[in-house]
């Protein structure tokens, strides 16, 4: 047991700070909140110089063959700073898919791309009428000779806009459970019939509508078998979930920073606020939330890292990191008191980027039945 | 980072589960009462426990486990703290009697500030489980303010005679000695002016009177000390050190929250709900009870790993005074979350005490109800620890 | 005891019910969710909805007819504010201010002339007043406030800064705290004064919100000279007059029953949404907490009834005011959340995205959420009062 992070990991997630406090204090999100791409591509080049796109990325491919606790870290300093951009889509949701369940042709053909800062990707899962989960896929996809034609629509699909390929969830067949006859096919973003549309959300983040209208696909972009793909992607999610929790670890430590920092400047009453025990208490109860859900985290972490199974691990870790970022982010708001609910103030882009996590691949609720399920309940 | 147990520690972990397995009596599970983190419910409240207790304290020192912590030159097994994390775990796991104010406080305390004439007096005796001591440090004035104590040691030639009240003093009349903290300088400023001391309980003039708890448990006592004589050689290390050493003694507390109690508990607790009905369907299908069970074994997972966290802290030579109070915080105010969920799942039944046939779950939750009140406040109450957290922890001021 | 209303309430209740049917403009429905989402089209509405009730003497209802009220009892003012929250009828947070707290203590301590001055147009729904209270330094120590005001033969000049001064940039006057006397304890160096907008060296510069409305300011006031007359009351007197303000707020009814209409649009939506495949109405979880949550209004509604209930009694509201203040803007905090949940993913989407849902009301509630604890009195003030004035603990 060791809860320290390797020296390595701790240079990692130092020189990674660091990185992104120069490179991408908070002006940066503002100014891609207005951005049409949401993201700033010289940053986005030197993220690849640095090594973070291929941090999962086997050395054979051009990556640097990192573990999953490595991607957590980099996750983690990016929240830090609410980072915009597609980092999440194309190196955990597209990236992973890829690693676990693309053939040797499309790794080749991809991840090198992918490490270098030369694809985006993302992932197109949710559906109308779905909240969370695959148990909602009406998108279509039809054989037609060696094309598949791809009908339906998707939602909440990250940076689909600018994406390179849009890894898309789609029902091959009918299947005897909902379970069965999904298949993940890798969607050119530029295809005809594609219509993304950037929907106005909370974290200012670049999530899209997006209408396939007879898409047509090579049957060689299916990732990983047909119609087998709700295992891959439950796993996905798995890690994906995780990989929120990482993100929101790093927007609930500076929450916290931010606010005991104000805690102990601003004087009223001819004392810093923070001496009042009311004041110190919030604190208090802000440490248990962000100390725990940084562990529960890291556990989580650790485990994909070590390939073992994680699916408790990983409900714990979003149903305490959901519910800890919101209440630590709302606190943060409290003790700031008026300051913070200006638009000119940081504390909401963590408040709302908070949310975000949130309810990405399943809230605290969702994640607690999750947990039942596995208590045998 | 690493969220495993190495081999030698894994190894260990069998021996000590395959001891506990062997030495305690087979019915003790169900002897034991105890609702984790709380006071009220010692087992060594009925007499049958008490001895089963005894016994088992006897084999524990025999396996050098009762000093486990305690370095090889006094006969301890020097263990690492995370091997005592490990030993603790277990243990309270299985409800076993463990370590008491003796083993775990006196006998290190004095190890490491203690004179000459006190380790000769007591290492060995404490070593081999023969006495057992109680703690007496708060006052009928001095509760979460501990520094405002009252009583009183004064110098009398080869003795100090004290004088005053304790309070709470926990199994006290069941132990042998206090270890007792008392004035014995008026002058000086607080924190500076108090010492330890061991007090027989069969000395003149000290008065145990029972005070029974809201369990109907005696477990509690006030104890009087009226010009109570206690050999200077009974004093603990240096004159007016005393709450130095209490502090420092913390460490060794550090990690004794029962923690594999609220496993074992939520454990038996889910095989129960596995193996209800309410109203004719499953009690483990009703959405509230999964919820309130899946955010209870969150919690748990927690304070399993703020407990991992202190013991791993304290091998790197850390103090891990936050940590600590974040896990003791964390735990207690788990051992109340965990008797909210249990009498709320059981309804109408949470009612019912053990005695009680109908019953259900051998009547733990109502006594957890009960006793989970004291767990969030003995040992520093749940506002000081959130104040030592934002104080100590995140340097706010007081004022 | 007695839970019920009289005949003639009644009867008023529906006549109040009737006019919002009829006379409510329809526009406001797609605008304002929280007082924090100002914009000119909405100060507009809610300014001409003000003198149609101000016209019917309803703006001012309880008020003496002499200063353009009706000169109703309580009951009546929680029946109409109960109503028309329960409409959402145009409203904003100056009716609160002129009509709710400066008006009243106006009319405790203003002279004859500063009450014919002030109130009749009040009510009428053609003045309003912004609060000069906070500063940069006197937030939730608002003694501290350090804008000054100097005597100067007839008159004051005032100089320094306020903050967080909603509607400045429309209102007409200013109920200004400054302090008149640099040497005296905190507390009673303090006096209050109505200041015209308008007067020169007053300069408003805007605040956004985190919602991305203009509804705060920072007023800086520059040499600013005020008549003599603008002063209200007894000079270093002003601590008091603001603290007695407190007691004037009125129930505070119209919280529970906007609540209720939000929490019966989930119930709506739920019934009609399906998640996954399964109507939202058929998830326990979802079930219990708006269960939950429709019992908090109650209880905070009842909690406004004892404030009104005190006042016709001539019973000061002490703490009470304060335990719905704490209570209200935390239940308001779980509303947004379990609304949040309840949306899902689609929580994230504000109003104007075709996939919003309930018009994203619920996510800027939730945005706005973290306003409610802070503004007012925040709830750690609250539960100091309710602990020392209510419960009498010690100070120290």
């Amino acid at each position: 047991m060791d809860l320290e992070f390797t020296k390595e990991q701790k240079i990692l997630k130092s020189s990674a700070r660091d990185f992104l406090k120069k490179e991408c204090p908070s002006s940066v999100m503002r100014e891609m909140k207005e951005d049409e791409k949401g993201y700033p591509e010289a940053l986005w080049a030197k993220m690849a110089d640095l090594g973070w796109l291929g941090v999962m990325v086997p050395e054979a491919y051009d990556g640097i063959g990192g573990n999953f606790m490595d991607l957590a870290i980099i996750l983690e300093a990016m929240g830090e700073v609410c980072c915009p951009g597609p980092f999440f889509s194309t190196v955990v949701l597209g990236g992973l898919a890829i690693l676990d369940a693309g053939s040797e042709e499309q790794k080749k053909l991809l991840l090198p791309k992918l490490a270098n800062g030369d694809l985006i990707l993302t992932l197109a899962l949710s559906e109308p009428g779905a909240w969370y989960g695959t148990s909602v896929i009406n998108v279509q996809a039809v054989a037609d000779k060696d094309e598949y034609v791809i009908n339906g629509t998707k939602l909440f699909v990250e940076n689909a806009h600018i994406a390179d390929y849009i890894l898309c969830a789609a029902r091959t067949d009918k299947g005897g459970s909902p379970d069965e006859g999904i298949t993940l096919f890798l969607v050119d973003g530029k295809s005809k019939g594609i219509t993304c549309t950037v929907l106005d959300t909370l974290a200012y983040d670049k999530q899209c509508e997006v209408v396939f209208d007879n898409v047509r696909v090579p049957a060689d972009n299916i990732i990983g078998e047909n119609g087998k793909a709700f295992s891959v992607l439950e796993n996905l999610q798995e890690k994906a979930a995780v990989g929120k929790c990482a993100e929101m670890v790093g927007c609930i430590q500076t929450a916290f920073d931010m606010t005991v920092a104000y805690a102990k400047d601003r004087k009223q009453f001819g004392r810093p606020i923070g001496s009042f025990q009311a004041i110190q208490h919030h604190c208090a109860n802000m440490v248990i939330d962000v100390d725990g859900a940084r562990f529960i985290t890291y556990q989580a972490a650790w485990k994909i890292a070590e390939g073992l199974p994680t699916s408790m691990e990983a409900s714990m870790a979003k149903a305490w990191t959901s519910d800890a970022s919101r209440r630590v982010t709302f606190l943060g708001h409290q003790i700031h008191g008026a300051i913070s609910f200006c638009e000119e103030h940081d504390m909401h882009l963590y408040y709302r980027k908070a949310k975000a996590a949130e309810v990405a691949f399943g809230d605290g609720d969702y994640h607690l039945e999750k947990v039942a399920q596995q208590l045998g309940l | 980072m690493e969220f495993k147990l190495s081999e030698k520690e894994e190894a260990f972990k069998s021996e000590v589960e395959a001891f506990l397995k062997k030495e305690l009596p087979p019915k003790w599970p169900e002897m034991s009462t105890h609702w984790p983190g709380g006071y009220g419910s010692l087992e060594s409240t009925n007499e049958e426990a008490v001895k089963a207790a005894f016994t088992f304290r006897r084999r524990l020192a025999e396996k050098g486990w009762l000093t486990i912590s305690w370095p090889k030159e006094f006969g301890g097994e020097e263990h690492s703290y995370m091997e005592q994390a490990i030993f603790d775990e277990r243990v309270s796991y299985y409800r076993a009697p463990g370590m008491g104010i003796a083993t775990g406080i006196a006998g290190p305390t004095i190890l490491r500030f203690g004179s000459d004439e006190n380790k000769q007096d007591w290492v060995q005796t404490i070593a081999k489980g023969e006495i057992e001591m109680w703690l007496g440090y708060s006052e009928p004035n001095s509760g979460s303010d501990l520094a405002g104590i009252q009583t009183t040691a004064v110098d009398d030639g080869d003795d100090f005679i004290i004088n005053g009240q304790k309070i709470w003093g926990t199994i006290a009349h069941l132990a042998d000695y206090a270890w007792l903290i008392a004035v014995t300088d008026s002058e000086a400023p607080r924190h500076r002016n108090a010492s330890l001391f061991i007090v027989d309980n069969k000395t003149p003039g000290v008065t145990i009177r029972p005070i029974i708890n809201i369990l109907g448990i005696h477990s509690f006592n006030e104890v009087f000390f009226d010009n109570v004589r206690v050999p200077k050689r009974n004093m603990i290390g240096e004159k007016n050190m005393g709450f130095y050493y209490m502090m420092t003694a913390l460490d060794f507390e550090r990690l004794m929250v029962g923690i594999g109690g609220f496993k074992r508990l939520f454990e038996q607790f889910i095989e129960y709900v596995k193996q209800s009905e309410q109203d004719g369907s499953p009690l483990g299908k009703n959405h509230t009870v999964r919820k309130k069970l899946a955010e209870i074994a969150v919690k748990i997972e927690m304070v399993y790993i703020f407990f991992w966290r202190t013991a791993s802290m304290l091998d790197k030579g850390l103090v891990p005074s936050v940590e600590s109070s974040v896990l003791k915080l964390t735990a207690t105010e788990l051992s109340r979350a965990l008797a909210d969920v249990t009498m709320e799942i059981l309804g109408p039944y949470g009612q019912l005490m053990g005695g009680s046939k109908d019953a259900q779950f051998r009547g733990m939750a109502p006594r957890g109800y009960l006793d989970c009140i004291s767990a969030t406040i003995g040992a520093g109450t749940s506002e000081i620890q959130r104040n030592i957290i934002a104080m100590r922890g995140l340097g706010l001021t007081k004022k | 005891m007695d839970f019920g209303f009289t005949k003639e309430q009644e009867a008023f209740r529906l006549e109040v019910r009737e006019y919002i049917k009829t006379e409510m403009p329809q526009k406001w429905e797609t605008l304002g969710y929280t007082v924090w989402e100002e914009t000119d089209e909405s100060w507009a509405i809610t300014q001409e909805w003000n003198r149609k009730l101000g016209a019917k003497g309803w703006l001012a209802l309880t008020w003496p007819e002499e200063y353009g009220g009706l000169g109703r009892s309580p009951v009546d003012q929680l029946i109409l504010d109960e109503e028309m929250a329960a409409a959402g009828t145009p409203t904003g947070v100056e009716t609160m201010i002129t009509i709710g707290w400066v008006c009243p203590t106006i009319m405790l301590f203003g002279t004859d002339e500063q009450k014919k001055k002030y109130l009749p147009p009040a009510a009428r729904g053609e003045l309003t007043f912004c609060l000069g209270y906070s500063e940069p330094d006197a937030g939730s120590d608002l003694a501290a406030v350090s804008t000054a005001a100097v005597e100067d033969g007839d008159t004051f000049v005032v100089n320094g800064q306020k903050v967080w001064t909603s509607i400045a940039h429309r209102a007409d006057y200013c109920w200004l705290a400054a302090r008149t006397d640099p040497d005296a304890p905190k507390h009673k160096g303090v006096s209050m004064f109505v200041v015209d907008m308008k007067s020169p060296g007053i300069t408003v510069r805007p605040l956004i919100n985190i919602l991305g409305f203009h509804s705060f300011n920072e007023v800086f006031f520059d040499n600013v000279i005020i008549p003599k007359e603008s002063l209200v009351g007894e000079k270093n007197n002003g601590w008091y007059q603001l603290a007695i303000a407190l007691d004037f707020e009125r129930s505070g009814v119209g919280g529970p029953a906007r609540m209720k209409q939000v929490i019966d649009g989930l119930v709506q939506y739920c019934k009609e949404t399906k998640r996954n495949g399964t109507p939202l109405w058929k998830d326990k979880g979802v079930q219990q907490e708006l269960a939950r949550l429709a019992v908090d209004a109650e209880v905070l509604r009842l909690l406004c009834y004892r404030i009104t209930w005190l006042q016709i009694n001539k019973k000061t509201p002490n703490y009470e005011a304060s335990v719905t203040k704490v209570f209200g803007s935390e239940l308001l905090d779980r509303l947004s959340n379990v609304g949040m949940r309840i949306l899902g993913p689609y929580s994230q989407l504000d109003r104007g995205s075709k996939w919003a849902q309930l018009h994203g009301g619920i996510t800027r509630s939730y945005l706005n959420s973290p306003s409610m604890g802070i503004g007012g009195g925040t709830s750690e003030i609250q539960r100091s009062i309710i602990a020392m004035r209510g419960l009498g603990l010690p100070r120290k």
